[in-house]
């Protein structure tokens, strides 16, 4: 394989609400295929890393870049969300955002939104693009269901399904986008050991068949460290470490973050 | 036994309440007192029944979440089940579409007129319910829209001579320019705060058009307003009438189509996931300020025909047609018919114009029984008369069908 080409990088990104420094030069970076992960302790900043990111909130200094496979460089600052989601990459979140009362299949559809055209005439007269459109849409979606294991909850309404499956809708949605890169905040909170490594595998199978990278923010260190190529660590909103998750495993600061100063000692 | 027990606390306590105004009666002209225990009795017995009711229905309705028929199977609601039979909804449509067309030939002319503005608030109840039912914003100034629509052909028929055909497609469009003007200034606004706004801006609507006299003769208003002539005929009332009578019922089925048609495309997705969750909606790709303000247009379109239609029919209009309790009412319409649901709003809004209309009777309790309607659909159906059904899709193994 030829040398990876870097997809999203970050550049001393920094983001003050108020007088309130959430991150103060957070570098990072992402290359084509790899799986990493942003881990740090509660109130850490990752996920307004994530909303910097994907332009739910506009940072306050540092610079966002998103290079698409084809090479193509945008920067990110400014942008709103569904631009940012329009240049290939689509997010979950931590606290699950589905529609409720819409079905689960509705749910992907939405995600094709922004690669889809029809507009007001074309849905009332229901011509043969539009018609052809919706099928695709309709096909696509259902292929992703099935992808994360959903198929046979088409029709349900997105508030009934359990939990777990909630949010691998989320990454089904996200996926509905076509993303070079998804952005996963907390998949695994909330979900049983088991349902954990179904969740580690389909991120797996994600990366491997759909060829996309992967972001993600995970407090399950058994997944960071099975599952991620490379590992950031942010403490009070400053990068603390990087590196493989055996190297950061081993790094004393990271310890001392999670497990405070006597750990280190010990 | 539990239930009883608090009825009759109940009854208890409204007698003692209501004891000194409907028991005593002081008699000033020849100084005596009355004592009217028959009416405590009364009191106590209603006040029983009422609260033993109450209490049954919400029994009822805290049962009624895993309602089963007698041998096990679940409840289908009816509407589910007319759906699942084709043929019976196709009959039942038939029907109404027969009544609905010889309606004119059969009633007088006051009927009809009757039904002709419960047409126009069928369809001012589905435009509506596109913003506030379909896209979630929930719009307290609906009227300007409606007064847009029915000003700009008086208006242009006064100074003008426009034809009611011509300013058809015309007042269309002017709503539809005050829907994308209001949405403008209200793209991030979302809840009480949209609605304050939205109130607002049909407030002043409404105070421009009855200060401006120039512009709009004030609170005077327009008359002499053109009815619509069937290919440059002048029809007599009765023949106007009827005539505006078709002419609504074909407005009222493009409407419905149209509605129909967007609820499951591209656009209606888009609109419901806005009002599910407008966060992870614009994170997902959709450009807000374009859903937002296809969303104010279209309902705003409707509106305009409505007024345009409105103005037509009684050949005068007036800002007083365009205050805010017809904005409530539109919005009564959609709350009670269903948010989301075409044929629940439609079914509203019959009910809320043809109810006061027969019960003339009733008509000093008309406010207190909408009120009391309103309350009692919150606690007992807070989705409506009909609750809108999410479109199904069938899938078979490797070869999928829409269905």
């Amino acid at each position: 394989m030829s040398a990876k080409t870097i997809v999203l990088e970050v550049k001393n990104l920094s983001m003050n609400f108020g007088g309130l420094r959430a991150l103060s030069d957070v570098d990072l970076d992402i290359l084509q295929g790899e799986i990493v992960a942003l881990i740090g302790p509660n109130g850490a900043g990752k996920t307004t890393c994530f909303n910097c990111i994907t332009g739910i909130y506009d940072p306050t200094e540092g610079d966002i870049l998103l290079r698409s496979p084809q090479g193509k460089g945008v920067r990110l600052n400014g942008l709103k969300p569904n631009q940012v989601t329009e240049l290939g990459m689509a997010r979950t979140f931590q606290n699950i955002r589905l529609f409720p009362s819409m079905t689960v299949l509705e749910n992907v559809m939405l995600g094709t939104h922004c690669r889809t055209k029809s507009g007001i005439l074309g849905a009332i007269l229901r011509d043969r693009k539009t018609r052809e459109e919706e099928v695709r849409v309709v096909n696509k979606s259902y292929e992703l269901l099935k992808l994360v294991g959903l198929d046979h909850h088409v029709n349900d309404l997105a508030s009934n399904l359990p939990y777990g499956a909630q949010r691998r809708l989320e990454i089904a949605r996200a996926l509905a986008t076509d993303p070079f890169l998804l952005l996963l905040d907390e998949p695994a909170a909330g979900m049983n050991p088991n349902e954990t490594i179904a969740l580690e595998q389909l991120v797996m199978r994600i990366r491997d068949e759909l060829d996309m990278s992967i972001l993600l923010i995970e407090h399950d260190m058994k997944m960071v460290m099975s599952i991620s190529d490379r590992v950031h660590v942010l403490e009070y909103g400053q990068k603390i470490a990087e590196g493989t998750p055996a190297e950061v495993g081993a790094n004393p600061q990271v310890i001392k973050a999670y497990l405070g100063e006597e750990a280190v000692d010990a | 036994m539990e239930g009883f027990k608090k009825s009759l606390l109940a009854c208890i306590w409204f007698m003692f309440l209501t004891f000194p105004l409907v028991v005593i009666r002081v008699d000033t002209a020849e100084k005596t007192v009355q004592w009217r225990w028959m009416h405590m009795l009364w009191v106590g017995l209603g006040a029983f029944l009422l609260s033993y009711v109450w209490r049954f229905m919400l029994k009822r309705k805290a049962m009624g979440r895993s309602a089963t028929n007698p041998d096990g199977t679940p409840v289908v609601p009816f509407l589910q089940r007319l759906s699942a039979n084709p043929p019976l909804a196709r009959s039942i449509m038939a029907v109404i579409a027969i009544g609905a067309l010889v309606f004119p030939w059969l009633f007088s002319t006051y009927q009809t007129n009757i039904m002709i503005s419960a047409m126009i608030y069928i369809v001012l109840g589905l435009g509506l319910n596109i913003v506030v039912g379909l896209s979630g914003q929930l719009v307290l100034g609906y009227a300007a829209f409606y007064a847009a629509g029915a000003y700009s052909y008086a208006l242009l028929n006064h100074h003008f001579g426009l034809g009611f055909w011509t300013a058809l497609p015309l007042g269309a469009g002017a709503a539809a320019l005050c829907g994308i003007i209001l949405g403008i200034p209200v793209l991030r606004l979302r809840g009480d705060y949209l609605a304050i706004v939205t109130l607002g801006f049909g407030e002043i609507v409404r105070l421009v058009l009855e200060n401006w006299n120039e512009f709009s003769m004030g609170p005077s208003g327009v008359s002499g307003i053109s009815r619509p002539g069937l290919f440059s005929v002048e029809l007599s009332v009765d023949g106007a009438t009827t005539y505006i009578y078709y002419l609504m019922i074909g407005l009222v089925a493009l409407t419905i189509f149209v509605i129909n048609r967007l609820k499951n495309s591209r656009i209606g997705r888009a609109w419901l996931a806005l009002r599910e969750d407008e966060i992870a909606c614009v994170a997902m790709g959709v450009d807000r300020m374009k859903t937002k303000l296809t969303a104010f247009a279209l309902g705003a379109t409707w509106a305009g025909m409505a007024g345009v239609v409105f103005a037509a029919k009684t050949t005068f209009i007036n800002p007083a047609s365009f205050t805010f309790m017809e904005s409530a009412m539109i919005l009564a319409i959609v709350v009670l018919g269903g948010m989301g649901s075409i044929l629940g709003v439609s079914l509203a809004a019959l009910l809320i114009l043809l109810l006061p209309e027969y019960l003339r009777a009733f008509s000093e309790y008309r406010m207190l029984l909408f009120g009391a309607t309103m309350v009692l659909f919150m606690v007992f159906r807070p989705q409506g008369l009909v609750s809108s059904e999410r479109q199904r899709y069938e899938f078979k193994e490797t070869k999928e069908s829409q269905g």
